[in-house]
């Protein structure tokens, strides 16, 4: 596991020194995708519900529609993509390097990531915050109960930070215990190594549905941070960055608008709300203005869904994750899912 | 008959830097020279423009920033709140401890099971070749992740200790408890504690120095009797029997003074999610020395044993030839000369440890890879930077185990007169 780590920091050192420029110019990564004939997309190694293999290999999850809806509006193919599974440590390096060519994995957009690392989160695709997971046999009810106990926490990630700055600002002492995998910090936390594991929310439901015995474990109801989980793509490719943000606003507009993966072709055909016809293409052409065709939105949202049946699909509360909606229900319900006019 | 004209008569021209043997060698050096220079600059160049290019500079000034992440294990006082350049230096501290107290068991460990390799007695030496095989021939993450598995799931949960009907036992008279975090063991604590004492300007324990200055002295002492004693040998051919003022010269202060200052040991005690009071050795810790000194432990054997056996066998019918017997024979006529044969791959085997400890973030051990090459390189996403910091410590680190070895080396190595 380290020296994978350890290579793969070694390895994109060595990918930023060979490679002769190309990394971030104007236009350059959607040529390159289109080129290649194939998206890159780097995701979570293994998170139930946002990004896993199943036995055969196919990966699917949240994150991975993501990354499927932006492959078949830009290459055409839901299918034309490769995966590669990034750990918390390696991911901004990978995208960096030019490894990929978009992080879908659940990485929590922050200034220091968006500035210094000079990357871009085109827009948040899940709203979550960080949450402790203990044994019910604990008999702990809230996280400031606590006190003195021992934690597991991926390292090189948001919640890291946050975590120290939580405990000191309650006053109460902890133990880190540091780990470097999601399945690492399952299995550290079922074998008792620590008392509690913390990572967003949404992660300790999904690890939680994972487990054998899940009704075994509560999650404390303490949300103590803001955890923006967005795609990531590099500083500098403004238009690869609008084409991202805008393949993500058409599955959250589509939703909106009541087009369905099933009724999809039918509105393509019938519909006469006029943004519903700019977005499907059947009048405008706002592809053309990224530099893709007219349909890209339709085959985007014709990949797996709107915004709604991907959540419902991947970790909504039919799934065993059973997450629900929340800040990331549509603006018209409550929550905070908005996509900008298309027009 | 061919007349060979002589060289010098020549006059130099331009073609001769290729035919003339003379300066063909030079020709190539200098071309191979400047060749790596290019290709270095270029590998430079390339680097600060792809860098720029990226948005990224090159600074080392995220090392005065705040961290901002918690350290499970340190030596020296850190908070979060604490720079980047402390949590670095925690983590070095942290890989000198483990490759120290590595080192030292290894080579121990090693020295036994070369040593009894060679043993007579088939069971001990077939049981060494057994250990020695089998951990040369495992990579060593994997002994380590076998050992902590071992540590995690055998162990019990230190909640495991709670109540009357515990699951758990502590063992040694209720003072020393495993689990599977870390080994509770009592601290030592001291009632009537001194002041501290100044020493160049910094406070430090007083009872420490007391204790020191006890040794030293109770040292002195016992080396003046050893000496007094020969001399005394030497003049009358009777050793005076000194062995019981030696135990006492260092029993008797230890013990007045462990009086005087209410020195007592402090179990630890369940409270909360974990064992207080005493001192919580990290398993992290215990299971990356255990594994290196094993480890390494195998291949100092084979090089103890390798140096045994290069000293020849008439060594040893001498020496019991001249009526000495088999210790004094080790010690004093086949461990010196192999120590000449041992010493050298030593030092590789303490480097290549070194080096392996940075395997420690597969137990969650903070060392200098964990912090410096981890977390700290994550969070600020100095990857260059970070990276060649990391390298130019474990450079120097492994020059100094190399200069300090070699003179050691120096030392034992076979005096030509």
């Amino acid at each position: 596991m380290t020296k994978t780590v350890f290579l793969g920091a070694v390895a994109a050192a060595a990918a930023v020194l060979l490679s002769t420029g190309a990394q971030a110019a104007e236009g350059d990564t959607l040529r390159a995708v289109k080129q290649r004939g194939e998206l890159i997309c780097g995701v979570n190694p293994g998170l139930v519900g946002f990004a896993a293999p199943d036995a055969n290999g196919n990966w699917s999850g949240f994150d991975i529609s993501l990354c499927r809806a932006i492959a078949a509006a830009v290459v055409g193919d839901a299918n034309k993509v490769r995966f590669v599974p990034t750990t918390g440590q390696t991911r901004f390096t990978a995208l960096s390097s030019g490894e990929v060519d978009v992080l879908t994995r659940n990485s929590t957009a922050s200034f220091q990531r968006d500035t210094e690392l000079a990357l871009d989160f085109p827009a948040v695709n899940y709203y979550d915050g960080q949450g402790f997971m203990v044994r019910k046999d604990l008999g702990v009810t809230s996280a400031k109960e606590l006190d003195g106990a021992t934690i597991c926490i991926q390292t090189g990630t948001t919640t890291e930070l946050n975590l120290a700055d939580w405990f000191r600002a309650n006053n109460i002492a902890y133990q880190p215990v540091n780990i470097d995998s999601n399945a690492e910090g399952e299995q550290q936390y079922l074998a008792g190594a620590c008392d509690a594991y913390t990572t967003d929310a949404s992660g300790l439901a999904a690890t939680r549905a994972a487990f054998a015995d899940p009704e075994n474990h509560i999650i404390l109801p303490e949300i103590i941070s803001k955890e923006p989980l967005a795609p990531a793509v590099r500083h500098g490719d403004n238009n690869w960055g609008d084409i991202v943000r805008q393949t993500l606003f058409a599955l959250i507009a589509a939703e909106e608008y009541g087009v369905t993966s099933a009724n999809l072709e039918e509105l393509s055909k019938s519909s006469t709300n006029p943004e519903v016809q700019r977005l499907l293409g059947a009048t405008d052409n706002l592809g053309g203005m990224m530099g893709l065709d007219a349909e890209w939105a339709k085959r985007a949202i014709a990949a797996g869904g709107n915004y709604g049946e991907v959540f419902a699909a991947t970790i909504g509360e039919q799934t065993p994750i059973g997450l629900a909606r929340g800040l990331n229900a549509l603006w018209t319900q409550g929550g905070l899912m908005y996509a900008t006019p298309f027009r | 008959m061919t007349h060979l004209q002589p060289a010098e008569h020549q006059p130099f021209r331009l073609s001769m830097l290729i035919y003339d043997r003379r300066y063909r060698s030079l020709t190539i050096q200098t071309v191979v020279f400047i060749g790596v220079m290019l290709f270095a600059a270029w590998l430079v160049n390339n680097t600060i423009e792809n860098l720029a290019r990226l948005g990224k500079t090159f600074s080392f000034s995220f090392l005065w920033a705040r961290a901002g992440y918690d350290i499970p294990f340190s030596l020296i006082p850190y908070a979060a709140t604490d720079t980047h350049m402390r949590a670095a230096v925690v983590g070095l501290l942290n890989t000198l401890l483990v490759s120290f107290v590595g080192c030292v068991l290894a080579t121990i460990v090693g020295v036994l099971a070369g040593v009894l390799r060679l043993s007579n007695n088939w069971l001990v030496s077939k049981m060494m070749t057994v250990y020695v095989e089998i951990f040369r021939n495992v990579p060593l993450l994997l002994w380590i992740l076998v050992i902590l598995a071992i540590f995690t799931d055998v162990l019990p949960a230190p909640r495991d200790y709670r109540g009357d009907d515990a699951a758990a036992q502590m063992i040694l008279f209720d003072s020393v408890a495993p689990t599977n975090r870390y080994t509770a063991i009592p601290r030592l604590a001291v009632e009537h504690a001194p002041g501290p004492v100044v020493i160049a300007g910094t406070p430090v324990n007083g009872a420490l120095v007391a204790f020191a200055v006890a040794l030293v002295a109770a040292w002195l002492v016992w080396k003046w009797l050893r000496g007094w004693a020969r001399a005394r040998q030497n003049r009358t051919g009777r050793r005076p029997v000194t062995w019981w003022i030696s135990v006492l010269l260092f029993v008797v202060p230890l013990v007045a003074l462990i009086n005087l200052f209410g020195v007592h040991l402090i179990p630890p005690t369940l409270a909360g999610f974990n064992f207080t009071g005493g001192v919580n050795l990290d398993n992290g810790f215990v299971v990356l020395v255990l594994a290196l000194t094993l480890y390494t432990g195998a291949f100092i054997a084979e090089i103890v044993r390798a140096g045994i056996l290069s000293v020849s066998r008439g060594q040893t019918e001498a020496a019991f030839a001249l009526g000495l017997r088999a210790r004094p024979t080790m010690g004093l006529v086949i461990l010196p000369q192999a120590l000449r044969v041992i010493v050298p791959p030593l030092i590789s085997q303490f480097l290549n440890l070194t080096k392996n400890s940075s395997l420690a973030i597969a137990v969650g051990y903070p060392d200098l890879r964990a912090t410096l090459g981890g977390t700290t390189l994550n969070q600020t996403g100095r990857e260059m930077e970070a990276m060649m910091l990391m390298m130019g410590i474990y450079l120097v680190l492994s020059l100094l185990i190399s200069a300090v070895m070699n003179l050691y080396n120096a030392r034992v190595r076979l005096k030509e007169r």
